[in-house]
């Protein structure tokens, strides 16, 4: 018995002088670390984790966001740029297409007016001659009254002055005289 | 054999006894162990009052000092935090510093280890790792001392780990709802005994592995600091002078290493008992 008392000392005995090992448990020392600890905790978390884990979330909502605008944004720019090339083939084909039209119809006109104007100058010329060989006629038929009236007077002036040929020569002279005027 | 003479084994006890008293380690220990008074000798000495509560002895000692630095220092750096997020969003000087070790036991710690519902126990893990890495770097500046290499220090840290985790899964599963959930599904029925008194004992061992780990781990390194630089003193020479100084740098600039993997761990191991008691279905 005695060798397992002193076994029981050897195993809690203090070394050194002054006592004390690091395994002692001081209650004081467990009072003031609750105390510390919760106190810490307790202040910590009214002005330090709520905010600061506050901020960071909001810098990190704000830093997905606008990663996520930025990302829309190019996505937007660049179908605007691919709907700009289409738009610029589509109207370059519009114009091509206008052009084309345009120069069709132009030639239509062309040969349209062309074709008006000589079937116009045609019937011009035959308006001119159908007039001018009406009038040709007028003046033929106008010169055969004439000369037939004409030739009437003179037979009735030869009738009239068949005396003799001084008379009559006088008056073929005097008739040729007036038919001069 | 020995046990055949006790006399012997009487006479042994007694010599080694003998030798344990005469043996002087207070060189060692004087610097590891709690004490009554701040020594900042050769400038002087500070003597800590000495207070008692209902017969209970609740002195101020150097380690309980060294806590409330670790508080003052830490409640000054983040009103100073808090208020530079107030004024802008983009981290500068300290706060960055702070910041990654925020971000750190956010993203590292608290979200692997107890995923959904983290947020809950964030500003315990946080408060937890900051105070203890405060509290081991105190340790390691001159007439500093570590109150974390201080059992009782350790053992209140990890008692209030063990609440916290307890606590966390009774409010999430329910107390009954907890406690049928320690037992795995799907065990025979003559089992359930022997299981019951497992997993009560695994509750109870998890803080107690937290707190020998950090007092073994702080007050390690120290003695080892204070051993090799012993060896001066103990073998009277100069000639170990360098060999001394350079393995007690090298020890040194392992225990910078060891107070931020200790505050990394207590803090990783209490996150992941709180998920394991939050998330039972695992």
């Amino acid at each position: 018995m005695n060798t397992l008392s002193y076994l029981l000392l050897l195993t809690f005995s203090e070394g050194g002088e002054k006592g004390g090992s690091p395994l002692d448990v001081n209650p004081g020392v467990i009072l003031w670390t609750v105390v510390t600890f919760i106190f810490l905790l307790l202040i910590l978390k009214k002005i330090a984790w709520k905010p600061i884990l506050n901020s960071l979330s909001e810098r990190e909502n704000f830093i997905k966001d606008s990663l996520e605008k930025a990302d829309k944004a190019q996505k937007d720019a660049e179908k605007l740029i691919a709907d700009n090339k289409v738009s610029l083939v589509k109207a370059e084909e519009e114009a091509q297409k206008i052009i084309e039209q345009s120069r069709e119809l132009a030639e239509k006109l062309k040969t349209q007016i062309l074709e008006e104007s000589k079937s116009q100058a045609k019937k011009m010329i035959v308006d001119a001659t159908s007039e001018i060989e009406r009038k040709n006629a007028e003046a033929f038929n106008k010169l055969k009254d004439q000369v037939a009236d004409i030739a009437v007077n003179a037979a009735e002036k030869i009738l009239r002055e068949n005396l003799d040929k001084d008379k009559q020569v006088k008056l073929v002279n005097k008739y040729l005289d007036d038919l001069k005027n | 054999m020995w046990i055949d003479n006790p006399k012997m084994i009487t006479d042994t006890v007694k010599t080694a006894l003998e030798a344990t008293k005469k043996q002087d380690t207070s060189w060692i220990m004087h610097h590891v162990l709690d004490a009554r008074e701040l020594d900042f000798s050769p400038f002087g000495v500070i003597h800590l009052p000495q207070l008692h509560l209902f017969g209970i002895d609740i002195s101020i000692t150097k380690h309980v000092v060294f806590m409330w630095l670790a508080l003052v220092i830490l409640v000054v750096t983040f009103i100073f935090v808090a208020r530079s997020y107030r004024k802008s969003l983009i981290p500068r000087g300290i706060t960055n510093l702070t910041e990654v070790l925020i971000v750190f036991v956010r993203d590292e710690i608290a979200r692997p280890t107890i995923g959904k519902g983290n947020e809950r126990f964030l500003p315990y893990l946080l408060t937890a790792f900051f105070f203890i890495l405060t509290c081991n770097f105190l340790g390691l500046i001159p007439y500093g001392s570590t109150a974390t290499s201080n059992i009782a220090v350790t053992a209140t840290l990890a008692t209030i780990s063990f609440i916290v985790i307890q606590v966390g899964g009774m409010m999430k599963n329910g107390v009954i709802g907890y406690f049928k959930g320690l037992i795995p599904h799907g065990i025979p029925m003559w089992l359930l005994p022997i299981m019951l008194v497992v997993e009560l004992l695994g509750l109870f061992t998890k803080p107690f592995a937290l707190a020998i780990r950090l007092f073994a781990n702080m007050t390690a390194g120290h003695i080892v600091i204070m051993a090799l630089l012993g060896l001066i003193f103990i073998l009277h020479t100069y000639v170990v002078v360098p060999v001394s100084i350079s393995f007690a740098l090298f020890i040194f600039l392992l225990e910078i290493l060891v107070a931020l993997l200790q505050a990394y761990i207590f803090t990783m191991l209490s996150g992941l008992f709180i998920g394991m008691a939050v998330h039972q279905e695992h």
